[in-house]
């Protein structure tokens, strides 16, 4: 089957059901989004497929269809993803790492939406992103930032 | 005794405090043949400098968050004249002879002990690359060494105009004598002090850091893994057919206690494990909660081993005008690190590579080694970024399991733990208990400190020489006085391992989280018993003019101790010192139907000299949550032989939503740093149960929070 990943199709060899996960990481080999729970329960994974953000540890790649998927690898050629990860780096956010792609991404979809979130507003869009080391607030504040430069 | 409570102490000063006068931890020239080779100058395990100007410092530790390669690139920077941004970092391949801890004598991150260990050696490895480029100059040009400066990446004689980059001079530095031991700073630091942005940062944010879970090889295979879910047992019998028709699946792998299905890609393995239906024998199978918890509090009746003592603590009891007393009981808990536990391992022609971000890659590979019958040099261990560890990937039992699924399999194999596995096959924090008893006087002050620590022996293999002594586990019975000077005190201990086939290791924050809770739990119930308040109390039994009691009073004014509060909300404090530091925290929370919501954290740390004071603020702001999880939700239980919690529904964590307002406040320091990663951990369930109690008069001993007072998000 095809799979457009980033402005680029793939032909994928794979069972119809794997999860997108695991075909964006194994198989096309673009390691940025990573693996949490694979229940959708802490957001790890999360990519934007059609524009809208998706849990890809429980997203069967055959559902992706023609929509084009977008990954932390890429997320840095619109706008409103640079703004973001400008933010990240300007606020500091990142401590182990391993869930902020999955935390920038989730973000950039929160501002695509709603280009001036309140905390409400962003706690509702964030809280099922799980950061063990604990940079929620940091996140919060950067999301403010990356609203603030206008950008998005 | 007071020989065991002044060995304890100079343990604190060696191992948790002081780094001064350490020997050098990191080899020097010899030694480094294979590793010289590499690059034009490498003068030691630590630094490169190749002849086209390039620094890379080479970092003897994980990088799992705490920000161990930003600081080991300042501190090479500081001494290099250079900015951090200048310094390359890699992480260190495991290999205890080159980067081995300078006191835990291993390669082993943990302890928040990667600064303080670094904080000489690390400044002295750049140190003498200084020297040795000056040293090659100078005898170039003629002139002394001491009119020769570092700038900007060159070293420069301002009296003749002349300078030199570090690349052109590389290789004539590499063959000038290495000083035995080169003079550092003592102050008057450029980068040292500066919040330097984080050199992981970047890679972090645009996805191309690389964790263990990244590593791609050619060839490689996938593998999910399932070990016994009853504790302790065997795998008695599979039937690999219904995995082997799951398209994508190549090989069924078995050992004694687990079965992996192998495949193209992790999907493919983890489709084909969900296929099987491993029949599995033995084990514990009637073990449960309740009696962990039981014999846990049998322990608490028993007589322990002197941890330390000072005074008559019985003479003290028989006299005083009145007692306390108080059991405590912690649960078990889980690591739950975001990255699941994974290793990608290659056995081919009697040698093994392993690919994967450990704590203890040193020992990973010794045990390696040792499970495939291999010689140490046979197995080489390469080191990648760290998804979480909290003392999870201190051991590496899963690092020998993944290689012997990879003896099985004709490819590297990378083998991916489930969250479900990761949950049910950690190494716990086991249950700790205590029993506190007080004698106090008549108006209410403490006279004798009785302490009881029950508490399993993890020291006894995972430490042994430097934290296990007389039968004493020296960091479950660390802090278990609190910074307080109590003119009698006991403390002792009653070693209650877990039961064979149950693994247990250490937990972010270790002794001094469960210490902490026991004793600043019952200074607050003494304090209410003798009508004082909280902090007037605590200044009553510290040490005067010290470190903590000048915390404890900026801790007050911070937080606004005493100022009115909005109904409905009450504060409570905690102090301690551990880890090299002294941290307090007072956390503000809201009784709202009788459910507890943390509203504010106001902590103030004193880490001696703040290397990087924004990744103090992290670490202290990320330990906190962490902390917070432990004591909102976490309890690990066991039924039936099995745990019963699996992913983060059943087992749940902290989220932005329920994330309170957290101010951090650094007193500025001259001391030599401390540790930043497990103080604030160890310092949040005290507060908060202080401020439930605050609120509500109900002093409570267990942990989590009782789940009536918890409000699940």
């Amino acid at each position: 089957m095809k799979l457009k990943v980033n402005g680029k199709v793939h032909e994928i060899d794979s069972e119809p059901d794997t999860p997108l996960l695991w075909v964006l990481r194994d198989i096309i080999g673009l390691t940025g989004t990573k693996f949490g729970c694979g229940v959708a329960l802490c957001g790890a994974c999360t990519v934007h497929v059609g524009g809208e953000p998706r849990r890809s540890c429980i997203l069967p790649v055959s559902m992706v269809g023609d929509a084009d998927v977008l990954t932390i690898e890429a997320v840095g050629g619109t706008p409103v993803g640079k703004a973001v990860q400008d933010a990240w780096l300007k606020v500091e956010v990142v401590q182990c790492g391993y869930c902020q792609a999955g935390q920038i991404m989730q973000a950039a979809a929160l501002l695509t939406a709603n280009p001036a979130p309140d905390d409400g507003a962003i706690d509702r869009a964030m809280s099922g992103n799980i950061c063990r080391c604990g940079t929620y607030p940091r996140i919060r504040a950067a999301i403010h930032a990356a609203a603030k430069q206008g950008a998005v | 005794m007071a020989t065991h409570e002044l060995d304890r102490r100079s343990f604190v000063a060696v191992c948790l405090a002081g780094t001064a006068g350490l020997a050098l931890g990191f080899p020097l020239g010899e030694g480094n043949q294979a590793l010289a080779a590499e690059a034009a100058f490498r003068p030691n395990a630590i630094l490169a400098i190749g002849s086209d100007g390039a620094i890379t410092a080479t970092v003897p530790y994980a990088e799992m968050g705490q920000g161990a390669m930003t600081s080991i690139a300042m501190l090479v920077a500081e001494e290099l004249e250079v900015a951090p941004g200048m310094v390359k970092t890699v992480l260190a391949p495991g290999e205890n002879k080159l980067y081995a801890h300078p006191v835990l004598a291993e390669q082993i991150t943990g302890g928040s002990a990667s600064l303080r260990g670094s904080w000489a050696p690390i400044r002295k490895a750049a140190a003498s690359a200084r020297i040795m480029m000056i040293e090659a100059a100078a005898r170039q040009w003629g002139v002394k060494a001491g009119d020769c400066t570092l700038a900007d990446g060159r070293v420069v004689h301002a009296a003749s105009k002349r300078s030199a980059s570090f690349g052109d001079l590389a290789l004539a530095a590499s063959k000038m004598p290495v000083p035995a031991d080169p003079p550092i700073k003592t102050g008057g630091f450029k980068v040292i002090g500066t919040s330097a942005p984080r050199v992981d940062a970047a890679a972090k944010v645009d996805g191309s850091a690389l964790f263990g879970l990244d590593v791609r090889l050619p060839g490689m295979v996938y593998a999910a893994v399932q070990a016994s879910p009853v504790i302790g047992g065997k795998l008695a019998g599979v039937d690999p057919k219904p995995a082997l028709a799951v398209g994508g699946v190549t090989q069924v792998v078995t050992l004694p206690n687990a079965v992996a299905v192998v495949g193209r890609h992790t999907g493919a393995a983890r489709k084909g494990l969900a296929a099987i239906q491993p029949q599995w024998e033995g084990g514990l199978s009637s073990l449960s909660t309740a009696d962990l918890v039981s014999k846990a509090d049998a322990a608490l009746a028993q007589k322990g081993a002197t941890a330390y003592t000072k005074g008559d603590v019985a003479k003290a009891f028989a006299g005083a005008a009145s007692t306390f007393e108080a059991d405590y009981r912690m649960p078990m808990l889980a690591h739950a690190a975001m990255e699941p536990l994974n290793c990608t391992v290659e056995v081919r022609n009697g040698a093994c590579e392993i690919w994967v971000g450990s704590q203890v890659p040193g020992r990973a590979r010794i045990d390696v080694a040792k499970a495939l019958g291999l010689g140490e040099d046979q197995v080489k261990v390469n080191s990648y970024l760290i998804g979480g560890g909290f003392g999870r990937r201190l051991q590496s039992e899963w690092i020998v399991q993944a290689a012997l699924i990879a003896r099985d399999v004709k490819a590297p194999v990378k083998v991916v733990w489930s969250r479900e596995e990761d949950t049910r096959q950690d190494a716990y924090r086991y249950h700790n208990h205590s029993r506190v008893k007080v004698a106090l006087d008549a108006q209410g002050n403490p006279v004798a400190f009785d302490h009881r620590v029950v508490a399993p022996a993890i020291m006894q293999w995972f430490l042994p020489s430097l934290l296990w002594k007389d039968g004493v586990d020296l960091d479950a019975t660390n802090a278990a006085s609190g910074p307080y000077e109590f003119p009698n005190l006991l403390v002792d201990y009653v070693r209650n391992d877990p039961p064979e086939g149950l693994l247990v290791g250490n937990w972010r924050g270790v002794g001094e989280t469960r210490n902490g809770f026991v004793v600043e739990t019952v200074m607050d119930q003494l304090a209410a018993r003798a009508g004082v308040d909280p902090v007037a109390y605590r200044r009553r039994l510290l040490p005067p003019n010290s470190r903590i009691m000048t915390l404890l009073d900026r801790l007050a004014r911070e937080s606004g101790w005493g100022s009115p509060l909005p109904a409905g909300t009450a504060r409570g404090i905690a102090i301690q010192s551990g880890f090299g530091s002294h941290m307090g925290l007072v956390a503000q929370v809201r009784m709202d139907a009788g459910k507890v919501r943390v509203e504010r954290m106001t902590a103030v740390i004193d880490c001696g000299i703040a290397v990087n004071p924004n990744v103090v603020r992290q670490q202290i702001e990320g330990g906190l949550l962490f902390g917070l999880t432990a004591t909102l939700y976490s309890n690990i239980t066991i039924k039936d032989g099995r745990v019963v919690q699996s992913n983060f529904h059943d087992n749940p964590v902290v989220r932005m939503v329920n994330t309170p307002k957290i101010d951090v406040v650094i007193i500025d320091s001259k001391e030599d740093p401390g540790g930043v990663g497990e103080p604030g951990t160890a310092i949040v369930a005290p507060a908060i149960v202080n401020a439930v109690f605050a609120a509500t008069g109900k002093p409570l001993h267990e942990l989590p929070l009782p789940p009536s007072m918890v409000e699940r998000v």
